[in-house]
């Protein structure tokens, strides 16, 4: 898929938000500690625990300065630290933990932990709220409407990270099946720390007269998130669990479209569901041109698909949703086309329930070379599968603008042009269509009966590239079918297409190399966890 | 003590600092992530190796015969080249390479060999055994004297998770790994990155 389609995903049922709240529903949440002073700093510990398994959020809340709060990757500090702890921890992790979590990456945890992160307040947002409930009165919905939350995150780690658990050593938990599931955990006990703290620092301001945040007002708020070009990387560098979460997608998709009824009670639930999430979509506000034209086309395409639906939609009609996809693919733009597609799933727990632990992947599997195929083998997998890419002229400017790097200073991910900054000597292996390009120029002028074995003994330049075709091979989606160093890259296109597979919603790009997201918005509070349903996504009110 | 996930990463990052490619580093970073997982020592043999290597690469092996004799032998791209070719070279049964630097290295990519080919595969240099079992496992030393009949006594104990290596050798193979990074300038640092530059809103 072009990487401008794949930067117009929306959240939708497969999202990882979701698959979360629906795994942890009948977990029993529990808040143990709240040790915080009449500012709201110290520290808190929430679990989820069911049958002889607990997992602990750690929070550590201290004071910052303004000139010190920072949601890039260079902070040093910041209003929150958080810790997922595999089980209750117990006196000496938690003193161990607090001399190492709020320090982030020049901190050490242990593989006791699961997951680390850290957030910043929204200064408006939360000063607003604290100020508003000490006075005795709820604050203001239009303010908390257009930021959104109280904290934004700035970073969620996992997997192996300065010292976290390798992911083979959770794996096999039932409950974690899903991608990025304890991440997903993370962020929402810290969602319910930021209700906790705003009640608790109004409390302690104004004891007699501070009422608590109402929970319709507190349920519309999400956790915020700033993410930068660290997460782009990623779904190069993964693959196989690219291409599953795409193919849980599109079978998704295939199985509706293939339904030839369609009742009453589900066409009138998407139609429920499409009502509902314009609210979302009437709040989503950004300064991004880039953006606004999204959404301005999405709002377009919403107006139109409303007469079709009205006008030619009944389900008298055999392949009701193969109709309202093929006119969508035909009538409307990427963005709200995905949309539609995202909306189509919601009537069907039955398909997209089994397909949700389908998302993960073991990579490892996939990393050895198919070494005693043929040349010619590898020539007919580049042929079919990167058709477009190989057809790419390198050797202009504009093909080759780009070079991704990692900084000395914070080791994230970057890029920059190659013409105009130095460090392209350092480049990183992220430019696959060049390489793959490189790889098939090479190969067509080579013996076709040898064996890749034999091809790599003088070629080992290439074989990060030889592996990724053979891995396409068995896996179509796991490539961007994009040229990712050319001068029309929009990064953030790559970023959102991560971000909706997390659920994130309100995308709002700062510039093409970084954007603010809402996650958890309209969501179920903790205790209202066990009776909730999945459509909460719907549920965001102006 | 650092994950598997770390010592994956900084091995390959190090490895293309010390001259292999993207392709052979990938390779290497599963080998020393292997080896640590079966509490051998790969980190501080790759450490020491790539310091040796840094100034003068090693030649790459071009063929793998019964006999493979050279100066000195990389045992990185013997193992990538034995790992690449292990169905064929099953059939020469047995292999020999000499003046092998760091011979440790070699092994994560014999017992994937083992693995790839179905076949127990049997490694030994100085005094040492290793039987690799379908990459599952490794089975060290005194391999002929497997049968033990009656041992007075059977000690096991439960070991805390700590490093296999030395603090100073993860500091120096990190330190080569960061030369797969760019030094920032004002220039990249305002165009290249993420995030904002003011965030109290």
């Amino acid at each position: 898929m072009k990487l401008s389609r794949l930067g117009s995903f929306h959240q939708s049922k497969l999202s990882f938000l979701r698959s979360f709240i629906r795994e942890f529903k009948d977990w029993d949440y529990k808040r143990n500690l709240f040790d915080l002073d009449e500012n709201g700093y110290g520290t808190a510990i929430y679990s989820f625990s069911k049958n002889q398994r607990s997992y602990s959020l750690v929070c550590f809340a201290q004071h910052i300065n303004s000139d010190e709060r920072s949601d890039r990757v260079i902070a040093t500090k910041w209003d929150a630290a958080f810790v997922l702890h595999d089980g209750i921890p117990n006196k000496e992790d938690i003193k161990r933990l607090k001399e190492n979590v709020p320090k982030q990456e020049v901190g050490r945890v242990s593989c006791k932990e699961l997951a680390l992160s850290r957030a910043n307040k929204s200064v408006r947002a939360f000063d607003h709220v604290v100020d508003s409930l000490s006075l005795g009165r709820q604050p203001d919905k239009k303010l908390l409407n257009k930021v959104g939350y109280l904290y934004r995150t700035t970073a969620v780690y996992g997997s192996g990270k300065f010292g976290l658990a390798d992911r083979f050593r959770i794996k096999d938990r039932k409950e974690i099946y899903g991608p990025f599931r304890l991440e997903m955990m993370l962020v929402y006990i810290v969602r319910q720390f930021t209700f906790d703290q705003v009640n608790h620092i109004a409390k302690s301001k104004s004891p007699d007269k501070a009422i608590e945040l109402d929970l319709n007002i507190a349920r519309n708020l999400g956790i915020g998130n700033s993410t930068g070009l660290g997460m782009a990387p990623f779904i190069v560098n993964h693959p196989t669990l690219l291409h599953n979460w795409i193919y849980c997608r599109e079978k998704a998709l295939k199985e509706i479209r293939s339904l030839e009824e369609v009742d009453n009670n589900e066409l009138n639930f998407f139609k429920d569901c499409l009502i509902k999430s314009k609210v979302s979509i009437n709040s989503w506000i950004t300064d991004s041109k880039y953006q606004n034209n999204k959404i301005n086309s999405l709002k377009e395409g919403l107006i139109k698909f409303d007469k079709f639906l009205k006008n030619e939609c009944s389900i008298k009609q055999k392949y009701l949703w193969n109709k309202i996809y093929t006119w969508a693919e035909n009538n409307l733009e990427d963005e709200c086309l995905e949309y539609i597609v995202s909306m189509m799933m919601e009537p069907y727990d039955d398909i997209i329930d089994p397909l949700v632990n389908n998302m993960s992947s073991e990579e490892e599997e996939y990393f050895t070379i198919p070494t005693h195929k043929k040349v010619s083998d590898l020539k007919k997998i580049i042929e079919n599968n990167y058709k477009s890419i190989i057809k790419i002229d390198f050797n202009l400017k504009d093909s080759n603008f780009n070079f991704w790097f990692i900084s000395k200073n914070k080791e994230e991910p970057r890029v920059a042009s190659r013409y105009e900054e130095h460090g392209a000597k350092l480049e990183q292996p992220l430019a696959i269509a060049r390489d793959i390009k490189k790889l098939y120029e090479k190969i067509i002028k080579e013996k076709q009966t040898k064996t890749i074995a034999e091809f790599l003994l003088k070629n080992d330049e290439v074989r990060h590239v030889v592996r990724r075709a053979f891995i396409v091979d068995q896996f179509p989606y796991s490539e961007i079918q994009d040229n990712t160093i050319s001068a029309s890259l929009v990064p953030i296109d790559m970023l959102r297409l991560k971000l909706s597979f997390f659920g994130a919603v309100k995308f709002d790009p700062r510039s093409d190399k970084w954007l603010r997201i809402n996650m958890y918005q309209g969501a179920p509070l903790s205790h209202e966890m066990k009776n909730s349903n999945d459509t909460w996504v719907y549920n965001v009110v102006n | 003590m650092q994950s598997l996930s770390e010592i994956d990463t900084t091995s390959k990052r190090a490895s293309k600092a010390a001259g292999y490619s993207w392709g052979v580093s990938e390779e290497i970073g599963k080998a020393i992530r292997s080896l640590e997982l079966f509490g051998l020592p790969g980190v501080t043999n790759l450490n020491l190796y790539l310091k040796k290597i840094k100034k003068n690469h090693p030649k790459k092996i071009s063929k793998i015969d019964e006999e493979n004799k050279s100066q000195e032998l990389c045992p990185i791209y013997c193992g990538v080249a034995f790992l690449d070719q292990c169905i064929e070279l099953e059939k020469l049964k047995n292999i020999k390479f000499y003046n092998v630097n760091y011979p440790l290295l070699i092994l994560p990519f014999i017992s994937k060999s083992s693995e790839i080919s179905g076949k127990k595969i049997l490694i030994r240099f100085d005094n040492t055994s290793f039987l690799t079992n379908f990459n599952k496992s490794i089975l060290l030393k005194n391999i002929d004297e497997q049968i033990c009949h009656l041992t007075s006594e059977i000690r096991i104990e439960f070991l805390e998770n700590k490093n296999s290596f030395p603090e100073q050798d993860w500091k120096e193979l990190y330190k080569l790994s960061e030369e797969t990074f760019v030094e920032e300038t004002d220039s990249l640092r305002s165009k290249g990155a993420g995030a904002g530059l003011t965030d109290n809103d």
